[in-house]
Parts: structure tokens; C-alpha cells; sequence
């Protein structure tokens, strides 16, 4: 187990120092000048190389990497161009509205997927499999602007139960997280459905079937505890998912969270923080694989023994 | 000598106006206001603060030699209690008020003032306004990194400050009315370092009480304020997240007073014809023109034939009526607020026929092709359409480059890479109410260098000796005459075209039945656009 | 195999989804011959007297836009981008996906692990901040947004591919044909690529969905095709802000990319079936 955390380990490492080459290499190539975005518009030549050289982005690419990583790896990820604010800090302010989003669509995508996935397998070739299928890919097939602005519309513009976006209580959560929760939903149940086919076809359910258990007690407590297993592979790869920020749902519902600092810092190409973002997003995806490969054995025996 | 004091008598009448001179209403303090934001403020350090949206907040936090009077372009005494400007033009002796505090109590010094001014200049400071205050003595060693001060600025005592330019410069009491040159503690910067920008001090009508990153800032009156009676409100929230939609609705509810990101443009006509919100709305200009620039540099643009066709081509009317008449169209690169600004001039008419014919004359007769940058950020990329749409009309095939902020600023500061570009989104907005400031970085020579702001790349030596003309005469008997040379600058310029003006926008603002104050308090052109001093809540009068 | 297809299509669901993908293509090749403005042209009775854009009926069927355009003859052409794209962007990673998957399942070793770490890591990025920082850096067009969605979508193509043929390299009957003296280029084009043209057809038409969601996305964020190339994304971020006034700028447009997806998606799914019969109905 050690040797196999110690390996695990190992991969996530060389792969979170790629995420950051890469957005590093990105950051720079993107056709405008950060040093020109902070400078504004009244700065002189001189000022314009003055804080180009206060950023210390006169230095070559491989050098401002090599310190960047060095400071990383001290733990301390800069501080914005722009607010001058560390990075961390900034991250950390967006985490309360990120977690909480992220917690509400992993809710709404169980709630939606799981039954709808069951009764789907349930009642596989029936008229109600095909209903919830066609469901599920609709949920997969709405871009999620438009479910969200259809949402507001309905249920916060006219029927006034919801707010019109922001931030806060419970009540500004229920809409931007159902909007995920759709279209995630829609994967989960079909990931339910197939993975409750394969259960029921096993020679176990067979047998709880023939000593006469009732159909709902075999589908519910022998067949939907093995059949959970692929559902949890996937709320531990959405984790990883939700950290990178939903881009497009934040904007649609102005939600704080941790998408629209990163879309903000491209806009303005304030590197530090398009790195901290990205790699906090790549560590909460490699550690989501991670999570899911743990908890798996867990719940099901079968996988222990390999 | 007599003319001196003839001057000085001036500057005393102008300085008359001070701004406790506008208590006198009779309005009573307290009271809270609450003002929406859809984004986080970035910074609040005075000497970084360079946005629309942090500027006014900090122009209520700190207080500085000059200021304005309140929702003019008229140049008062701050914290200056006296000052005098020698006979040539190059001596600023300033004196300043007794007892004037911090909001961390310490008292307002002159030395306070230097470190200020000194703080913006240093490069360690990164400050964006580092090249307003050029004309002062020891300027190019301290941005060279040979000087820790300037040499130009002194205090001999606790209550003068000395300030000693290289050449006379008839900006420099705006340039010290900027928001750049506050006042704030040496301690309380040392204290807080990087972080200065999230924790202000300075010596406003305002302190800043509490900031929760991403929710909320809260300003409380500051007791100590040098003026008495000032501010009005005990205090002023400030709740970041609500997106401009949202705002509104609670502004209607209730929960929100004022809208700092003004009237979101889809609504804007459902309230102008609602007859009890209307009357919330208060309406003004600022001191912006939005246009279309011309790379004089890049063929066709360098024939001024096309450039002229390309004036004669728009549809500025159209373009209006699209944001929903909040804008008034333009014909000269001057808002109509901005002193120098021509009533006369008449600008190129809306005559596609003719702009065709010219074109014909430049070589085009049958139009050519083009590219078109703008900001991808609504409306420009329809205003952008609507310009491609103009001048496909006269045989101009414009492909729309809709690109983001930094993009599009990047490409206009390259000799060779953007034809034309829409300004909207990133159109000049004048730091103070001077003509100059709308010349030197956007027309002149001096913007048309790599990755300066001048994206017309236009520079004609026979102006840029006009404006230095204009620029020296910083005697302010000779106001009027600087004006009408600015005025004749301009409209030089449009001879030229390097620039089509589309429009000037109007800035609308709303505010709950709950604040209210003059209209100008709202929409202010200096403050840009709130003048949180001057607003008032009637539930405490 | 023939018979399959038949019985899939004669499930009404995929048969209907079959007919709308039809339609769509039938559109968006006719649009210039079938809408009845040009999708450009702004009209100056197109917006309101204060500048709004008018509600469906009327002169305009579905209505103008914010610039006074038809928004009908926009939807047809704006079908024509979003299935360029669709079909361009997915076959370009489809095309890449298949390149890396094969080349590490086939050649396995130190290359293989190379492939699969780089996989890795551009599984771990962000898709669409990755999307959104390629697409700053290269000023959008339809080519360039097609490239963009591609270089972010490749690796699932590339993981699925790369099990496949891994999985084939080692079987017996790989092994006995190698044993047989047959050299590489023929194991690799003659034994193993068909094997993995199925996979490659359900990916090349269940990625079309989503390319077009995509596709739909960058340019909801003002970062898809240049203006005034008609998207159906495009449409709804020009009138998003006015939606609560206008909200027929979102739902029609938002209807044609839904349906669009979710007619590929339903196709997929079904091709899935006929093609691989060893996942059949579980999916």
C-alpha cells in the first residue's frame, strides 16, 4: 500500500509540475502585455519597464519558472499583479462559494441521477427506461447558460422563489447548483442505470431473487450498494471538476467562486493567479482520481484483493 | 510684482469656493447607504487605485492638497490652506491646514505630504501615475533608481511644502487633485507593506472599517475629518457579487441604495418610462468620447481621404439609437464638458454618396479590406457590426477582430497591426478636466510609440508645438487663451482624421428614495462617478 | 450488422433524432436559399424606437436581435457553424486521440508511458480555462475555435483508443499473426485499425455534441467565432443581459443547440449499440 501511495504520489507531483509548465508557457504567449494592463493608460516608457522590472518579468522565461516553482514548493504562490494581494489569500476567499457550489450540484446530481438511473434499470426496455434516458441525455445536451438563464427566468424572474443570482444564503445556492446538477445528473443516471443492469445479471442477485426477497428490497440493498461503485469514481472526478470553478454557470448567476477569478485573470493576464488557479484545480483533480481510487475498495470487497 | 499679486488675487477668488462653503444647506449627518457592486474592488492604495470603480471610493477615503468643487471641473483648496505660485511659473509653496488628522489620528504633516508624492514616484511603489509628475524637479533619478526623493519637493516646516518644477506646468494643481496625490501615513504603509491597498489610512471624510474580500466593504465617517458638518452619512456599505440586474431589483426592494454599476443597459427603458423610478435617475456626462481610430501608418489609412470617407460613413445616429439613446453623438474628440470643447463646429455630416466619391478619389472605387478590433465585452461587438455594417455601405469590408481588453490595447500599441479600432470599453477617459489630457497620450506624439495609447498612431509636429504652447501657459489669467488654442488643436486635428468620434456617452445613475443629495453627487465628473461626501440619507434628517 | 441498424432505427427516438440531424444539415446547407433576410443585414425597423429588439411575429418571425437582424436567418446560418465546427473540430480529435492512443498502445514501453503521462496531465488541466487561455491566444475564427476545442478534447478519444489497442496488442490472435512473420505496418493497419473503427465512429459522432456545447460556450463568453458570423452560442451572449426583456434571444437559439446535442447524443448512443454489441443496451 505504501509503495503504491509513494508511486501515486510521484505521478501526481510530475504531473502538477506540468500543469504548471504549461499554463506558465500559456500565460506568456497570450498577445498583450501584462506590465501594459497594470501600467494604465497614463504611464510613461519608463514606468511601463520600471514595473516590468519590479515584477522581475524582465528576468528570461526559464529563470521566472524556476522561481516561481522554488517559491511553490516553500508554499507560496505570489501575489496578484493586479491587487498586489497574495494569491493564496485571494483563492482562499473564493473557496466558501466554490465548496458550497461544488456540495449543492454533487446533491442535485445524485438526487437526479441515482433514482432516475435505478427505476431506468428497473424497468430496462420498458416505456419508462426510454422516458429516463431520453432525460438523461437532455440533461447532458442543455448547454449549462441556457438551463441557467431559463431557471432565472422561470423560477427567480417570474415566480420570484429564488433570488436573481448572488450570493449568500441557501436560497442563492439552489438554482446555480441545480443548473450543474442537471446536466451532471444526466451522466449519473445513465452510469447508474448501466452499472444496476450489470449488478442485476449477477449470479448473487439471482439467488436473493429465487429465495424470494421482494424485487425492491434485492434492487435497493443488494443490488444498488454494488451498482454505487462508478458513481463514486465520478463524484470523485467532479470534485477535481467543480475546484477548476464553473465558468459559466458563476458568470450566469454572478456566484463568487473561484471560476470568475480565473476568468477575470485572463482577461487581465495577471499570471500569478491564473497559475495558482489552475494548479489548485489540477490538485483537486489528480486528488479526486486519487479519492476515488481509495474509497472504491471500501465498497466493494472485490476490488481489495487487487 | 504687482502682476503677481493680480495673479494670486485670482487663485484666491477661485479658491474661494471651499468646500465646507457647501454645508451651509442645513442637512443633518447620519444615516446609511448601501452601494452595489457586481466585482470585487482590486485595490484601495491611492497610488494604485486607477479604475472606475475604485475611484471615487478612494477620492472619499483620503483628501489631498486640491480637490474640486463639489460636481464641477473648478479647482478648490483641500488640505492646502494657503498656496502661492512664483512669477515663473516653477515654485509651488503650498500651506497647510492645522490639525488635520489621519484616520489613525497621527496629525496631517508636510512631511506627510512629501512621503506621498515621493511614494507615487518611487518605483518600488509601481505606481501607474508615476509620469503625471514629471515636471518636478530630481523626476528622471528617481525613476532612474538613482534618488529616493525628489529633489524638486521639500517641507521646511510642519505646515509648508515646497514644490519646485523644471519647467512651468499648467496641469500641475489638477495633477495634485488626483486621487494619486493624497496624503497617507508613512507608518501605516510600512506596517501593512504589499498588502497597504486592502488596509487604507488616509485623511478623508471616510475610514475604511472593514473589508471581507469578494462580500463587502464597509467605510464609517471618519469624526476627525477636517471639515466640520462633513460628511453626511455615518456610513456606507458597499456589497460586492450582485450582478447589475440583481442590484436593481433590490434597489427597488429596498436593500440597495445606490447602483454602482448604474442601470443595467436591458432595463434601462423599462425605468425611463416608469414615472416614479424616473425620477430616481439622475443623468450627466463624463469626460469621455467613444471612437473609431485609424492607423495613419497602415495603408489605406494613411491617405487622409479615407480617413475623411470613414467620418462621412457612420451612422452615428443609428449606433445611438442601438444602446438605447444613452449617448449623444460626437464630431470632435473633446466631450462637450471638457473646457476647449468647439459648440460651432459641425464635424463631417452622415453622407455615405460622398464618402464613396471620396474613396474613389483615394483610389478605392471599389472599397478595399480592412480589419476592425474591439473589446469582446457587450455591446462592442454589436457596435462594431453596426460600424462593419456603415461601411460595407461605401465598399469597406471591416472583419471584426472582437478580442479581449488586453488584446485589443496590445495590438493598438504596434505600429503595424490594427487598422481600425472601436474604442468602446476602453475609450479615453480624462483623468482631470484639461484639455492636454486629451491630447498628449491619445493623439500626440508622444502615445504614438510602441505600446502607448495613441492607436491612430497619428503625431503632427505643427500641433505638437501648439500644445506645448498651450501647455506652458500656466498663468491662470491666461485661461481663455489656453482654451481657444486647445480648441484650435482640436478641430486642427479633425482636419486630419485620424480619428472617427462616434459618441459621447451619458452616465445615468439611480438612487433609492432613501439617499439623496444633488443630482450631481451621483454623476459627478470628477469623482467619477459618486461624491459619497456630498449624499445624504433622509431617514436622519 | 444491417439488421442492427435497422432495428435501431426503428426506435422512434433514434429514428427521430436520425430525421432531426437531417433537417439541421438540410438547413444549414439551404440557409442562404431558405431564410428570408440576410442574417446580416441590420434592419433599421428591426429595433424599436428606443432600441429594442422586437418580440417573434410579424415581418420578423422570430424576431430581431439587439442589432435589428432576423434572428430566424440567423439560427439557419448560425446551424452552419455549429455543425462546421461540430463535425471539423471532433474529426481533428477524433484524428489525434486515435494518432497517441495507437501510437502507445501499439508501441507500449517508454513511449507509451510518455503518451499516457502527457494524457494525464491534459486530463488534469481545466478544459475550458485551458479553452478559454488557447482561445486568447490565438485571435478566434472558425478555424481557430475548431483547433482550440480539438487540442481540449483529444484525450478521451486518446485514453479509450489507447486501452483498445493495448488490449489487442497482447491477445492471442495478435500474437499469432506476429508469430506468422507479419511485420508491424501490417499488424498495425490490417489487425489492429479496423478493430478500433467503431470506437472511433461513436466517439466521431457522440463528440459532436460535445463540440457544439463548446463550441456554444466560448462563444456564450465572447471568445467563439468573429462576428458577425452567426452562433447560435454567439447569439445568446450578444442578448444575454437583455434576457429578462428579450428572452426569445435565449430560448430559440438555446433550443437549436440543445436539440442539435441532444439528437448526436441520442445517434451515438445508438451507433454504440450497433457497432459494439458487447456494450449493448447498458448505456
Amino acid at each position: 500500500m505504501s509503495s503504491f501511495l509513494a508511486r501515486r504520489l510521484g505521478q501526481s507531483v510530475s504531473i502538477l509540475l506540468g500543469v504548471t509548465l504549461i499554463t506558465f508557457c500559456l500565460s506568456f504567449l497570450i498577445p498583450a502585455d501584462p506590465v501594459r494592463m497594470l501600467a494604465g493608460r497614463s504611464a510613461t516608457q519608463e514606468t511601463v519597464e520600471n514595473i516590468r522590472h519590479q515584477l522581475g518579468l524582465d528576468q528570461p522565461l526559464p529563470v521566472q519558472y524556476a522561481k516561481y516553482v522554488w517559491r511553490l514548493a516553500q508554499g507560496d504562490m505570489g501575489r496578484s499583479f493586479k491587487q498586489k494581494t497574495e494569491v493564496t489569500t485571494l483563492i482562499l476567499s473564493r473557496m466558501p462559494a466554490t465548496l458550497q457550489l461544488m456540495a449543492g450540484a454533487i446533491l442535485f446530481e445524485l438526487l437526479i441521477g441515482i433514482p432516475a438511473g435505478l427505476i431506468a434499470a428497473a424497468r430496462r426496455g420498458k416505456k419508462a427506461d426510454s422516458g429516463f434516458m431520453v432525460l438523461s441525455f437532455l440533461g447532458v445536451s442543455a448547454p449549462q447558460f441556457v438551463t441557467g438563464l431559463i431557471l432565472l427566468y422561470v423560477f427567480a424572474h417570474r415566480l420570484q422563489w429564488f433570488p436573481l443570482g448572488g450570493y449568500g444564503s441557501l436560497a442563492h445556492l439552489v438554482l446555480p447548483a441545480l443548473t450543474l446538477g442537471i446536466t451532471g445528473g444526466g451522466w449519473y443516471s445513465r452510469m447508474m442505470r448501466s452499472s444496476m443492469i450489470d449488478v442485476l445479471l449477477q449470479d448473487y442477485i439471482r439467488t436473493a431473487r429465487a429465495k424470494g426477497l421482494s424485487p425492491l428490497r434485492v434492487l435497493l440493498v443488494h443490488g444498488l450498494r454494488n451498482a454505487v461503485l462508478p458513481i463514486i469514481a465520478m463524484v470523485g472526478l467532479d470534485i477535481g471538476f467543480f475546484m477548476a470553478g464553473a465558468v459559466v454557470v458563476e458568470s450566469v448567476y454572478g456566484w463568487p467562486g473561484i471560476g470568475q477569478l480565473a476568468w477575470q485573470a485572463i482577461q487581465v493576464i495577471d499570471i500569478p493567479i491564473i497559475m495558482g488557479v489552475t494548479l489548485v484545480a489540477a490538485v483537486s483533480i489528480v486528488f479526486g482520481n486519487f479519492l476515488a481510487d481509495l474509497v472504491m475498495p471500501l465498497v466493494d470487497p472485490r476490488l481489495r484483493e487487487n | 510684482m504687482r502682476k503677481t499679486r493680480i495673479v494670486l488675487a485670482m487663485l484666491a477668488a477661485l479658491c474661494l469656493a471651499l468646500p465646507a462653503a457647501a454645508q451651509a444647506a442645513g442637512i443633518k449627518q447620519g444615516g446609511k447607504a448601501v452601494v452595489s457592486y457586481k466585482d470585487d474592488v482590486v485595490t484601495l492604495d491611492p497610488a494604485i487605485g486607477y479604475d472606475w470603480q475604485n475611484w471615487s471610493i478612494i477620492k472619499s477615503l483620503n483628501a489631498r492638497l486640491m480637490t474640486y468643487e463639489a460636481g464641477t471641473a473648478k479647482l478648490v483648496k483641500d488640505l492646502a490652506a494657503d498656496f502661492t505660485i512664483s512669477p515663473d511659473g516653477k515654485t509651488y509653496v503650498f500651506k497647510i491646514r492645522k490639525g488635520v488628522k489621519f484616520h489613525n489620528g497621527r496629525e496631517v504633516k508636510a512631511a506627510d505630504v512629501v512621503y506621498s508624492l515621493n511614494r507615487v514616484v518611487h518605483p518600488k511603489t509601481q505606481s501607474p501615475a508615476q509620469g503625471f509628475y514629471k515636471s518636478i524637479v530630481g523626476f528622471d533619478e528617481m525613476v532612474a533608481g538613482k534618488a529616493e526623493t525628489l529633489a524638486g519637493l521639500s517641507a521646511p516646516d510642519d505646515a509648508t511644502v515646497k514644490i519646485v518644477l523644471t519647467a512651468p506646468d499648467a496641469t500641475m494643481l489638477h495633477v495634485l487633485a488626483l486621487n494619486f496625490s493624497s496624503v497617507v501615513p508613512k507608518e501605516a504603509v510600512d506596517k501593512w507593506g504589499d498588502d497597504f491597498g486592502h488596509h487604507p489610512v488616509g485623511a478623508g471624510p471616510f475610514e475604511l472599517t472593514e473589508w471581507s474580500l469578494g462580500q463587502r466593504l464597509v467605510m464609517k465617517r471618519f469624526t476627525n475629518y477636517f471639515v466640520p458638518g462633513a460628511p453626511y452619512l455615518d456610513e456606507i456599505e458597499i456589497q460586492i457579487g450582485l450582478e447589475p440586474t440583481v442590484a436593481l431589483l433590490k434597489l427597488q426592494q429596498g436593500g440597495v441604495d445606490i447602483l454602482g454599476d448604474s442601470i443595467p443597459p436591458a432595463r434601462f427603458v423599462d425605468i425611463m418610462k416608469d414615472p416614479e423610478w424616473s425620477k430616481q435617475v439622475e443623468s450627466g456626462s463624463d469626460l469621455q468620447t467613444g471612437y473609431i481610430t485609424m492607423n495613419v501608418k497602415m495603408k489605406p489609412f494613411d491617405d487622409v481621404r479615407v480617413r475623411k470617407a470613414v467620418n462621412m460613413a457612420i451612422d452615428k445616429e443609428r449606433i445611438v439609437k442601438m444602446i438605447n439613446n444613452r449617448a449623444k453623438p460626437a464630431n470632435q474628440p473633446l466631450p462637450p464638458t471638457m473646457p476647449g470643447y468647439d459648440k460651432a463646429y459641425k464635424g463631417y455630416p452622415f453622407d455615405p454618396a460622398k464618402a464613396k466619391a471620396l474613396l474613389a478619389e483615394a483610389g478605392f472605387p471599389q472599397g478595399f479590406e480592412t480589419e476592425l478590433y474591439c473589446m469582446n465585452v457587450d455591446p462592442n461587438p454589436r457596435i462594431a457590426q453596426s460600424i462593419q455594417r456603415d461601411l460595407a455601405a461605401i465598399g469597406i469590408k471591416a472583419n471584426i477582430k472582437s478580442l479581449s481588453q488586453a488584446t485589443v490595447i496590445a495590438a493598438g500599441g504596434e505600429s503595424d497591426q490594427a487598422p481600425m479600432i472601436w474604442s468602446g470599453g476602453m475609450a479615453w477617459i480624462a483623468d482631470f478636466p484639461d484639455p492636454s489630457n486629451f491630447y498628449g497620450p491619445i493623439l500626440g506624439c508622444g502615445g504614438a510609440v510602441k505600446g502607448g495609447w495613441n492607436w491612430a498612431w497619428y503625431c503632427n509636429d505643427k500641433i505638437e508645438e501648439m500644445a506645448r504652447k498651450a501647455d506652458a501657459m500656466s498663468d491662470p489669467a491666461k485661461t481663455a487663451e489656453r482654451e481657444a488654442l486647445w480648441r484650435d488643436i482640436f478641430i486642427k486635428i479633425m482636419d486630419d482624421a485620424p480619428w472617427c468620434p462616434v459618441f459621447n456617452e451619458a452616465r445615468f445613475n439611480m438612487h433609492s428614495t432613501r439617499v439623496a443629495g444633488d443630482a450631481k453627487s451621483f454623476i459627478d465628473p470628477v469623482h467619477i462617478p459618486f461624491n459619497y461626501g456630498k449624499i445624504y440619507a433622509k431617514d436622519a434628517q | 450488422m444491417n439488421t442492427r441498424l435497422h432495428k435501431a432505427l426503428r426506435n422512434p427516438v433514434v429514428a427521430g433524432a436520425a430525421l432531426i440531424v437531417v433537417g439541421i444539415v438540410a438547413v444549414a446547407l439551404l440557409a442562404p436559399w431558405i431564410a428570408p433576410h440576410d442574417p446580416a443585414e441590420q434592419f433599421f425597423d428591426g429595433l424599436t424606437l428606443e432600441g429594442m429588439p422586437l418580440a417573434p411575429g410579424g415581418q420578423f418571425l422570430l424576431g430581431t436581435d439587439l442589432l435589428g437582424r432576423d434572428l430566424l436567418s440567423r439560427l439557419m446560418f448560425g446551424a452552419r457553424t455549429s455543425l462546421l465546427i461540430g463535425v471539423v473540430a471532433n474529426g481533428i480529435a477524433v484524428g489525434i486521440g486515435t494518432l497517441l492512443g495507437v501510437a502507445a498502445g501499439y508501441a507500449g514501453g517508454v513511449t507509451a508511458t510518455l503518451i499516457n503521462r502527457f494524457t494525464d496531465l491534459m486530463m488534469a488541466f481545466p478544459a475550458l480555462l485551458l479553452a478559454i487561455a488557447l482561445a486568447a491566444i490565438f485571435a478566434p475564427s472558425l478555424w481557430i475555435v475548431a483547433l482550440v476545442i480539438a487540442l481540449v478534447n483529444w484525450v478521451w478519444v486518446a485514453r479509450v483508443i489507447y486501452a483498445q489497442t493495448a488490449a489487442l496488442r497482447k491477445s492471442e490472435f495478435i500474437e499469432a499473426v506476429r508469430s506468422l512473420g507479419a511485420n508491424w505496418p501490417r499488424i498495425l493497419f490490417v489487425h489492429i485499425v479496423p478493430h478500433l473503427v467503431p470506437t472511433m465512429l461513436v466517439w466521431a459522432t457522440l463528440g459532436i455534441s460535445t463540440t457544439v456545447l463548446l463550441e456554444a460556450t466560448l462563444s456564450f463568453l465572447g471568445i467563439g467565432v468573429r462576428p458577425p458570423t452567426p452562433s447560435w452560442g454567439g447569439i445568446i451572449f450578444e442578448c444575454q443581459s437583455y434576457f429578462l426583456d428579450a428572452p426569445w434571444l435565449v430560448f430559440f437559439p438555446g433550443a437549436a443547440i440543445l436539440i442539435l446535442a441532444l439528437s448526436f447524443n441520442i445517434l451515438g448512443d445508438a451507433l454504440r449499440d450497433v457497432l459494439d454489441p458487447t456494450q449493448r443496451g447498458k448505456s
